[in-house]
């Protein structure tokens, strides 16, 4: 009986916080868009007894799901968005690789201070800081400025309101979810095995190859998922740092949230974003699961 | 039969394999490793022992290719190999941890090395199955390290930097993870597979029993210096110092003043108002010169009445017995409150032995037993 509550309460909140919330977005989904508040119908009516229940299910249908896939807009922000996500997730990973590396080298006494520069970005307010990128990137930012100064360009560049601006956005955030894994995964690396394999007739760069990369796979692996899975459905970076035509699902989302009021098409957007995210979920706790056994 | 004993270091045309010369190395200003010369010859099986920070490791790191000398040079087949990198040297190192790669299979840890050189499959596909087979590993080669016992590791590590033949093994306290009774046959395959593969080893050890099992020669290392290089039996019944003699195994040091007298024999004044103990040495002491006589606990007699025509006989009483299973150690406290320790072998049941707590004993030895030294 104890260990039944034990294991309930985790379970509960499992059912609060996350299965009761799907269930409603999954049965907006379902329901037809209406001037009205909430903006959709139908909703359920208890008063009417057994009859008012089979009339509210029998209202429901897949009318916003056929439209998606009959609206292109939708299908090509799909995949718009797992690019960008699949891009930024490379690049993150060129760039957080070596700042891990060379974290995990570093002198065990500038490892705390090394680490807390990692984590600092996030005392501050995450809206502030893409706001900050705007005053950089613009016309008139400060990179803009620099580079006219050094004389590498004489027009400035247009790097505002494009998909580089939104990459370096997404990489930017995101860097810290990408080294700390790795670091980790680092930090845990034998150096006797790196003079193993020296030992055994190994340059530096093949040992990194065959011993470092592999050893520190799960941590890539980790590192990858936590960049990939939120930078997918993505919002804020792409609609302050974006253009027009940079195209994501989670703006999508947004404007048919607030801007077209249509709260079932934007259920639907959500219902299939969540089920896209689920594939690259489970490999993540997998890869996790794989982790926790070899450390065995 | 003279010529089939194994001491190249005695003869004077052979060519070292390892050739320290004046090596220093410092990290800092701390001295590791001192001014130090040593030659190691080809199919020695060599022991460096030495207490923790001795400078011990640091010689092998520098055979390795992991540490360069500060000064001096270090020669392998007569070649200089300081700055060559550890993959360019035909040296391979058995590390302490064994550092076997997690993520690859017995079959390809021990197979590393070979795909290193690029050789034909066919080829490491042989020298691997001859690896296996020499360290009685072929029911293993597909499972990960960490599917292994401790035991087997240790053979993985061992295949593996045997498996390129390198001119020279270096071992890392490579028994220091075992428990007692694997650490002893371990001990002797090692002997075996250094035998069967003719490959020069180097062992660092701090374990004396270890060096004196497995070496055929013994570098004693104190802070940096060597303090005695020679063949086991030689480190223990000759020791040149106080502190070799004192490091391995147990030893009784009495110190006194020598007066010489014939045939390289000295008298020592020990203690106010003892007769004078006698002892035999080829080093030369001057009258009065402060000596110290060191005595195996196992070359002293122990006996309930003087025996007759004994040269040395002390009195005292049994203080302490350890009882070892095959051997006892009596602690037998002189009437000037020192210690000396007796070694019998248990030919008789512990009931019938002839001394208990308390017994008055006298304590003999020859005039060779001991060993005089300067310091």
């Amino acid at each position: 009986m104890r260990r039944f509550l034990l294991i309930a309460v985790p379970y509960f909140w499992l059912l609060a916080l996350f299965l009761v919330p799907f269930v409603i977005v999954f049965k907006i989904s379902l329901s037809d868009i209406a001037l009205a508040i909430p903006p959709y119908t139908p909703t359920l009516d208890f008063s009417a007894g057994w009859a008012g229940v089979r009339a509210f299910f029998s209202a429901l249908d897949f009318e916003n799901f056929t439209w998606l896939t009959q609206d292109d807009l939708y299908w090509k922000a799909y995949l718009s968005s797992l690019w960008i996500a699949l891009i930024s997730t490379a690049i993150t990973l060129a760039v957080g690789y070596p700042i891990a590396y060379a974290m995990a080298r570093a002198p065990e006494e500038w490892r705390p201070t090394l680490m807390m520069l990692v984590i600092l970005p996030f005392w501050t307010s995450f809206l502030i800081r893409v706001y900050a990128w705007m005053g950089i990137l613009s016309q008139e930012g400060f990179l803009n400025q620099f580079l006219m100064w050094l004389g590498i360009i004489n027009e400035p560049l247009t790097i505002l309101n494009t998909n580089t601006a939104v990459y370096i956005g997404i990489v930017y955030t995101y860097l810290p979810f990408m080294i700390l894994p790795i670091y980790a995964a680092l930090d845990r690396l034998d150096e006797s095995l790196i003079e193993a394999a020296e030992d055994l007739g190994c340059s530096r760069l093949s040992a990194f190859w065959l011993v470092t990369v592999p050893l520190s796979r799960n941590g890539i692996a980790a590192g990858s998922f936590l960049v990939f899975i939120p930078a997918l459905g993505e919002f804020v970076i792409p609609s302050l740092l974006g253009g027009s035509g940079t195209l994501m699902i989670g703006k999508v989302l947004w404007e048919e949230f607030f801007s077209n009021r249509d709260w079932p098409v934007a259920s639907a957007v959500a219902i299939i974003l969540l089920a896209i995210l689920v594939i690259p979920i489970v490999l993540f706790q997998r890869n996790q699961q794989k982790q926790a056994e070899a450390e065995q | 039969m003279q010529s089939t004993v194994f001491t190249p270091w005695e003869d004077p045309d052979a060519k070292p394999l390892i050739r320290f010369q004046n090596v220093t190395k410092r990290f800092g200003t701390f001295t590791a490793i001192d001014d130090l010369s040593l030659d190691i010859y080809e199919r020695e099986f060599f022991a460096l022992l030495g207490p923790s920070g001795c400078g011990k490791t640091t010689m092998m790191r520098m055979l390795g290719g992991f540490e360069t000398p500060t000064e001096g040079r270090i020669e392998l087949a007569g070649k200089d190999i300081v700055g060559v990198p550890p993959n360019k040297r035909a040296v391979n190192m058995m590390f302490q941890s064994y550092a076997l790669f997690p993520h690859l299979s017995v079959w390809d840890n021990i197979a590393f090395g070979l795909r290193r050189d690029g050789k034909p499959k066919a080829e490491i596909e042989a020298r691997v199955a001859e690896m296996l087979k020499l360290t009685r590993l072929e029911k293993f080669a597909g499972r990960k390290p960490h599917q292994i016992s401790g035991g087997q590791r240790q053979r993985v590590a061992l295949a593996r930097s045997l498996a390129k033949a390198p001119k020279l093994l270096l071992l890392d306290e490579p028994l220091g993870a075992l428990d007692a009774k694997l650490r002893q046959d371990t001990q002797f395959e090692l002997m075996d597979i250094q035998e069967k593969t003719g490959t020069t080893f180097v062992i660092v050890t701090h374990d004396q029993e270890e060096a004196m099992t497995v070496a055929s020669r013994v570098a004693v290392m104190d802070e940096g210096r060597l303090i005695q290089v020679a063949t086991p039996d030689r480190i223990y019944e000759s020791p040149a110092n106080v502190y070799v003699a004192d490091f391995i195994g147990d030893v009784n040091i009495i110190e006194g003043r020598a007066t010489p007298g014939e045939d390289d024999t000295y008298a020592i004044d020990w203690a106010e108002g003892e007769v004078p103990l006698q002892a035999t040495s080829a080093t030369r002491f001057d009258k009065g010169q402060t000596c110290y006589l060191a005595i195996r606990p196992e070359k002293v007699t122990i006996s309930t009445d003087r025996p007759e025509g004994a040269v040395n006989a002390v009195q005292g009483k049994v203080l302490d017995i350890a009882y070892l299973g095959n051997l006892s150690t009596y602690h037998v406290e002189l009437p000037s409150g020192m210690v000396i320790k007796a070694q019998t072998a248990n030919t008789r049941r512990i009931s019938r032995r002839s001394f208990t707590w308390e017994d008055p004993v006298w304590l003999s030895w020859t005039v060779t037993g001991g060993v005089l030294l300067a310091g």
